[in-house]
């Protein structure tokens, strides 16, 4: 029994990286499809994202002159890291093999290491460009990062551990309780969310404009396969800071381990959770308006803020 | 019959409030001014005869409570409203003739100022803490009108000043007033009886110290707001220069006082609950403070109601400071310094009143000769700040001497800061009020004879205090002080 | 410790209490102010409800209508009244920028929490947390009227500083006696008739509510 849970353990570990990895660029494009809805345009469909892709990796790469090796390693590092982070939370069963891994601080530096490699191929070139999107890149990362180390403290001091698996356990297999802590902790990660993805208020994925790209800058330099990567990376990246956001703040519905009969329901849950989080998101694209870059440490201070309160309310009123 | 004594007290005031809301404007309404306050005088003596006879009592379903120290309170009070509304009818006079008020402003001061009457009335005699702070927002709400009466830039800058400083430091005492309900209702149980004194006071041995302690310090920071104390003093000076002379003579003389009889019932609780001298020592502090910086503040003013705001200041320092050393002697000290600042205060605004209308200007430098103009106000400012600064024939004299031997007994460290801050205060005060009472003379001559009885009855009385005092009185504050437990 | 859930639905509500006080400190336009001001009251009549719900008191229900109507229409109504006829809707100004102010109010927070928290571990009873938020709210509303330049917004952070009061009042201690609310109920009410006299006559005599222009009376110029 203990064998098979094991083995079984390790085909839904499995599973569940593959599922990622095709899932991403899915939800990529439903966010976007929905903003199309939301905007009165028709839209590209739901597979565009799959088709960029393909089309990027049947192109060929061209490289700077002057590229290092560094430049060249980029893509691969962060398709690796968003694709490790994305697989290993949580979400459609606790207590899988990889889940020990799945340390919300470990998952903060592995975001880390991806931003510090993209941010130095950005400046590898050496283009005007790439070194002002890596600084800014840097700006709103370094704002931000405390403020998600803030949100993950409040679920983890709920919890009384850091690993994610355990968080979603003390949350979603206990008796429900109303965590006020949670809801100002949601609320930060929302405006985290939206800035470490490049969305709307504080970067705009769809315009190349120089004034106010944060992320487009840093990739203008990449093509064919290494661009492919680079977006699916984002894609990956998206889908897991999602993920993170629902395990920490809806988990309800995942599986236990060796509850395997639930696995179909969790699964489908994950899928009404993700599209409803994706809607979500494009209607808070389209509602809100991008704001001058130097606005955004204000915006994200508001987010360390509101983390701070979750961390000062769990503190005084013990929930 | 305490109920009926009690009510007629009440009662005085309220119609007094009705009956001026409605003939406000009429040529009498000075007069059934005085009369009301009369009224509410001689329904203050029955009560306090009363009190003396037969001690401490409740009344109205135990939610007011008399004793001998709120009872001495209510008395000066109402005294000091009807000299009040005696010297406030010629002078009001006066400055309608000189065109700085209209009728409609007379109206609102008349039925304002009985319903302040009654607001600090109700806050002297409530026994619920609750009820004392609505009170005491209330006192502020019908004062604030009257200090921007003249609705001049300067007058409208310190009713707004006064206004929001008083509003948030009267707003850190509801605070104050819900931490102690908080701790009462674990021993009371809640309900009604949570926030009543003397149940309170039963107990206080079992109320929570921790909270206490807490609610101790927002009470006092709050009511100290109020009283003028140091850091929280800003709104006193601006609201006593730009307001009519009468609202400054009631402010300084009255509603200081009202709003220290509130700490000192919170301090009693806290006392008995935490058994140390924490109340105390935070009292001292912030009396010692705003003693020194009233005293040093003094020498800068020009304006002669700002100085004399600063004067008050300087005194309720001190009466903070003798409270809060606690014994017998001093707090009786303190509750003579209460009495004889209220008179000595309030007879000098009346006289500075007159002083300014005849000078046209409240600047000191200005003001001058008012011996030559009107021997009568130049006395009685002259006897008035002789009698403030503590010369010897004066009661004011006497308390501070009493207040000053206790800090050298129980505090030494103490007096020097003391002496010195009297002695800065006394060099201040009377370098200035002495020119403009023997200096040449600009002066006009008033339209209106000027009303100085008060004035000289009261320092009669003050005078009087200090060269004997009756043993019944003695008696009465020696009583008064023992239930404040000194 | 499980929690009811009443308890947990109040707590909830204190903690919207506190973000709304955050909002108003970071709010630049007087309109949403006031709009954040009707939605306070309105979170504050709820928890006053809940907890009249759960301890059965029925005097609570009182006060929660009274908060309804007085906080949530009244005043929120004659504030919008007021700025229409005073025609002013322009953006508030602050002394200290906004990301300081929050800063600041951060700090002022865990001051509150501090100050709470020997009172939040001696009580057993379930709302023991709860006078920290009100001391923090009280707090952050203080701080917006000291460093609010117009009239108008010192006189919202004045009324939510009541708010805050309220809140400790009712839910905190389960309800001051009935005729202390209403007494203070009555001192707000009158106060706020109070400010709309001033805001009158200041903008008569300074021809603006700014109230910077009112810093004439000092100790050295008079």
């Amino acid at each position: 029994m203990e064998n098979t849970n094991q083995a079984l353990g390790l085909l839904f570990q499995f599973y569940q990286s593959l599922l990622v990895v095709l899932l991403a660029p899915l939800l990529t494009g439903w966010v976007n499809q929905c903003r199309a809805w939301l905007q009165n345009r028709s839209g590209p469909g739901l597979l565009q994202p799959y088709r960029t892709l393909r089309k990027l990796f049947h192109k060929d790469a061209v490289m700077a002159f002057n590229a290092s090796p560094l430049f060249r390693a980029t893509p691969y590092i962060l398709f690796g890291c968003m694709w490790l982070a994305a697989a290993i939370i949580p979400i459609i069963a606790v207590n899988l093999p990889f889940s020990p891994a799945a340390d919300v601080i470990a998952l903060v530096g592995v975001f880390a290491l991806a931003r510090v490699f993209i941010a130095l191929a950005a400046m590898d070139i050496g283009t005007a460009f790439g070194t002002l999107g890596a600084r800014r890149e840097m700006l709103v990362s370094f704002l931000a990062e405390p403020a998600l180390l803030m949100v993950l403290f409040t679920a983890s001091l709920i919890s009384h551990s850091t690993q994610l698996p355990r968080i979603v356990e003390a949350l979603a297999l206990q008796q429900f309780v109303l965590y006020p802590s949670l809801a100002f902790a949601g609320l930060a990660f929302v405006i985290v969310l939206l800035a470490e993805n490049a969305r709307i208020p504080v970067d705009n994925p769809g315009t190349h404009l120089e004034l106010t790209m944060i992320h487009e800058a840093m990739i203008l330099e990449y093509s064919a396969r290494h661009l492919a990567l680079v977006e699916w990376a984002s894609s990956l990246k998206l889908f897991a800071y999602i993920s993170i956001g629902i395990a920490l703040f809806v988990p309800y519905g995942i599986a236990d381990v060796g509850n395997w009969g639930a696995l179909p329901l969790a699964i489908v849950a994950l899928l009404v959770k993700l599209a409803l989080a994706g809607a979500a998101l494009a209607l808070l694209e389209t509602l809100l308006a991008k704001m001058r870059i130097f606005r955004a440490p204000e915006f994200m201070g508001t987010a360390f803020l509101l983390a701070v309160l979750g961390l000062l309310i769990h503190f005084l009123l013990g929930a | 019959m305490i109920d009926l004594q009690l009510l007629a007290l009440l009662l005085t005031p309220l119609l007094g409030g009705l009956l001026l809301a409605a003939f406000g404007s009429r040529s009498w309404a000075a007069e059934l001014n005085s009369l009301m306050s009369f009224c509410t005088f001689v329904a203050a003596v029955v009560l306090t005869m009363r009190v003396i006879d037969s001690g401490p009592q409740v009344a109205f379903n135990e939610q007011f409570f008399i004793d001998q120290f709120n009872v001495f309170l209510v008395a000066l009070t109402a005294f000091v409203a009807f000299t009040t509304s005696l010297f406030s009818r010629p002078y009001m006079r006066i400055e309608q003739h000189h065109g700085k008020l209209t009728t409609p402003m007379l109206h609102l001061y008349y039925s304002m100022y009985q319903m302040f009457t009654l607001a600090m009335l109700v806050a002297l005699t409530s026994n619920n803490m609750g009820i004392i702070w609505v009170a005491m927002e209330a006192a502020t709400l019908t004062t604030v009108l009257l200090v921007s009466l003249y609705r001049t830039p300067a007058s409208i800058e310190a009713a707004w000043k006064y206004f929001i400083l008083c509003g948030v430091g009267i707003a850190l005492a509801l605070f104050g007033t819900i931490l102690l309900y908080f701790a009462a209702e674990r021993v009371l149980g809640e309900g009604g009886t949570a926030l009543l004194w003397t149940h309170l006071n039963e107990v206080k041995g079992s109320l929570e110290p921790t909270v206490l302690k807490l609610a101790f310090v927002f009470l006092l920071v709050g009511y100290g707001t109020k009283i003028g104390l140091v850091p929280l003093h800003s709104w006193l000076p601006d609201a006593h220069a730009e307001g009519p002379t009468p609202v400054s003579a009631v402010l300084s003389g009255l509603l200081l006082n009202v709003a220290l009889c509130a700490v000192m019932r919170s301090k009693v609780l806290v006392d008995g609950s935490l058994g140390t001298h924490f109340a105390g020592n935070l009292m001292m502090g912030f009396g010692l403070l705003s003693v020194v910086v009233a005293a040093l503040f003094l020498s800068r003013q020009k304006d002669i109601k700002r100085m004399f705001a600063y004067s008050s200041i300087e005194h309720m320092g001190l009466i903070t400071f003798a409270f809060g050393m606690g014994g017998p002697v001093a707090t009786f000290a303190a509750m003579l310094h209460m009495t004889v600042h209220s008179l000595t205060k309030s007879a000098i605004f009346f006289a500075v009143g007159h002083a300014v209308q005849k000078a046209g200007t409240q600047q000191m430098e200005n003001i001058r000769g008012m011996l030559q103009i009107s021997p009568t106000v130049g006395w009685g400012l002259m006897l008035g700040t002789l009698a403030i600064l503590g010369m010897p024939p004066f009661g004011v004299f006497a308390s501070e001497f009493l207040i000053i031997t206790t800090a050298m007994h129980d505090y030494p460290w103490t007096t020097p800061i003391l002496l010195i801050s009297l002695g800065i205060a006394f060099a201040a005060i009377f370098g200035k009020v002495q020119p403009i009472v023997f200096g040449e003379t600009t002066a006009r001559r008033l339209p209106h004879q000027p009303a100085l009885v008060p004035v000289f009855v009261h320092l009669l009385l003050v005078l009087a205090l200090g060269l004997y005092m009756p043993p019944y009185l003695a008696d009465w504050y020696r009583q008064a002080a023992a239930l404040l437990g000194g | 410790m499980q929690m009811t859930y009443s308890l947990q639905f109040i707590y909830l509500l204190a903690s919207m209490l506190l973000l709304i006080a955050f909002a108003m400190l970071s709010q630049r336009r007087i309109l949403s102010l006031i709009n954040l001001f009707a939605l306070q009251g309105l979170v504050l009549s709820l928890s006053t409800f809940v907890v009249a719900f759960s301890t059965n008191q029925q005097h609570l229900y009182y006060s929660a209508g009274l908060t309804l109507l007085l906080k949530v229409l009244v005043l929120p109504w004659l504030l919008h009244r007021l700025i229409r006829k005073l025609n002013v809707r322009w953006d508030v100004e602050t002394l200290i920028n906004i990301p300081t102010t929050m800063l600041v109010g951060i700090a002022l927070v865990i001051f509150a929490f501090n100050l709470a928290a020997p009172i939040s571990q001696l009580s057993e009873s379930i709302t023991r947390g709860l006078i920290g938020i009100a001391l923090a709210s009280v707090l952050l509303s203080l701080l917006m009227m000291l460093t609010r330049r117009k009239a108008v917004p010192q006189v919202v952070g004045f009324l939510a500083m009541e708010n805050g009061l309220f809140f400790a009042a009712t839910s905190a201690t389960h309800g001051m006696p009935l005729v202390v609310e209403l007494g203070i109920a009555l001192d707000v009410l009158v106060a706020t008739f109070i400010f709309g006299i001033f805001f009158f006559q200041i903008r008569e005599t300074f021809d603006s509510l700014d109230i910077s222009n009112m810093e004439k009376l000092k100790d050295d110029n008079t």
